[in-house]
């Protein structure tokens, strides 16, 4: 099926991000990303690594685990329960510009349930949303503020991620499901 | 994950390490400034306690807060019990409530597996008499993996009141399934009979026993279960199998202490011991919220295909 990404394309994608992140937050002091498990982590870490290149200030990361904030969680308990891993955020979001990262952007109901998540941390100052993926098809009122690509795909296929970190490569692939 | 938590001997090995693993992620939950997920919203959960029990109550009604179940305690001295009604009928009413969980702790073994066949909640074992207690053994794995890295080739000593104590049923299952030397000492009077056929080594001699141990695991004497002259008196009982400084050099230069509580200080174990640099006892303690909120996130799933149909 389809290579949408290649390594080359993802790493340019992400290097536009961190720019147009630096562009708009106008000095990154209080700003902060946070990665949604699994493959938003490893995103969040390369744009830490781009944004301090461009801009010589330390990024701090954490990882999101939304498991547990899950609206389908207890609905149709037929199966085993998910696998939950660990949340980390070593550091307090509060009044910080929190820049919330994920792999793709779909019903949106992932990202509903990490600003849950998120804000049991506390109350930062804002919260932007980063994905490198937008297939469409949104359930709830959400919007990305910097998406790498926008790719029209039905509800039939899948969008697969894959990064060196996780998967050995890095690529998008889109494959009838 | 089956419908109930009745015993480690129902479980796979990776049903233990999933308890495991998710209490790892569960544990970071009481280190925040709100420690409370939405998980189990909705959730009804009964803790029925016809045994008194501070630590093991509590620390499930705080497992159960922290998952966001509403969570309802009887307690014996409360229920209708003391009217004459069966444990089977105190069950069925509760059942008519329709909760999604009960919580059981019972002095006779195997009262559990009662309540499991009459009830649809799913039951959670919080100790049987002298049968089991489980999440006290997943709870002293996790402190153990904890502090080894690991479980296998570990050698685990258990001091003190073997015969009365489901605490030791449940880790020896447990500790030999994952690879650990389990080694027990205590008085012959308190040593069940045939205890070898579960894989362990028994020793009369404390300090045989303790040789070389990675983990001490000290058990309390249970004086509310013994109608018989077990040993001479407390204070004999101290200086043969009693936990000392002197005991614990024997021990290699990183053992850990635990004690699953309540602890009889100067009976089965010294004071300097128990506050001591290698005890661990008090991590136990804050341990067994994450695991059995663990045990209550894994047990809220859909029940296995098998176990469904039967």
């Amino acid at each position: 099926m389809p290579i949408v990404m290649d390594a080359d394309r993802m790493a340019r994608t992400l290097t536009r991000i961190a720019h147009e992140i630096v562009e708009r937050n106008r000095g990154m002091e209080e700003v902060a990303l946070v990665g949604v498990r699994t493959r938003g982590v490893p995103i969040a870490r390369r744009l830490a690594h781009a944004i301090s290149e461009i801009s010589g200030q330390a990024m701090s990361t954490g990882a999101l685990d939304i498991t547990l904030y899950r609206d389908d969680l207890m609905r149709h308990a037929v199966g085993p329960q998910p696998l939950v891993r660990r949340t980390e955020v070593p550091f307090s979001i509060d009044d910080k510009r929190i820049l919330l990262v994920d792999d793709v952007l779909y019903t949106g109901r992932t990202i509903r349930a990490a600003l849950d998540a998120l804000i049991d941390f506390g109350r930062p100052q804002s919260i932007q949303l980063v994905v490198l993926v937008d297939r469409g098809h949104r359930e709830l009122p959400i919007k990305a503020d910097y998406v790498g690509k926008n790719l029209p795909t039905s509800m039939r296929e899948s969008v697969q991620v894959r990064l060196i970190e996780i998967d050995g490569r890095d690529e998008v692939e889109i494959r009838e499901a | 994950m089956k419908k109930d938590l009745l015993g480690i001997g129902d479980l796979t090995d990776d049903e233990i390490y999933l308890i495991l693993d998710t209490a790892e992620a569960m544990r970071e939950i009481g280190q925040r400034p709100i420690k409370k997920v939405p998980t189990l919203r909705g959730k009804t959960v009964v803790n029925l306690f016809f045994e008194p029990s501070t630590r093991t109550r509590t620390s499930f009604e705080i497992a159960e807060k922290r998952l966001s179940a509403d969570t309802l305690n009887i307690a014996v001295a409360a229920s209708s019990v003391l009217k004459g009604e069966t444990l089977a009928d105190t069950a069925m009413n509760i059942e008519a409530m329709a909760p999604d969980m009960i919580v059981l702790r019972h002095a006779s073994s195997g009262a559990c597996h009662l309540l499991a066949r009459i009830c649809k909640s799913r039951i959670i074992n919080a100790g049987d008499g002298m049968h089991e207690h489980p999440t006290q053994a997943l709870l002293d794995a996790f402190t153990i993996r904890e502090h080894k890295n690991r479980i296998a080739g570990l050698k685990v000593t258990v001091v003190g009141d073997l015969l009365h104590s489901r605490v030791l049923r449940s880790n020896v299952l447990l500790l030999t399934k994952l690879g650990a030397e389990v080694w027990l000492s205590g008085p012959p009077t308190l040593v069940p009979p045939g205890i070898e056929r579960m894989g362990v080594r028994v020793s009369t001699s404390v300090d045989e026993a303790v040789t070389g141990a990675d983990v001490i695991m000290m058990l309390r004497i249970q004086q509310e279960r013994m109608q018989g002259a077990f040993f001479p008196s407390v204070r004999e009982y101290f200086t043969v199998f009693g936990m000392t400084a002197d005991r614990v050099r024997r021990a290699k230069p990183d053992v850990i202490i635990m004690h699953p509580g309540p602890m009889n200080r100067g009976v089965e174990i010294a004071s300097d011991v128990a506050d001591g640099p290698y005890s661990v006892i008090l991590e136990q303690v804050a341990n067994g919220v994450a695991v059995r909120m663990a045990v209550l996130y894994l047990l809220a799933g859909g029940v296995e295909e098998d176990e469904a149909a039967a």
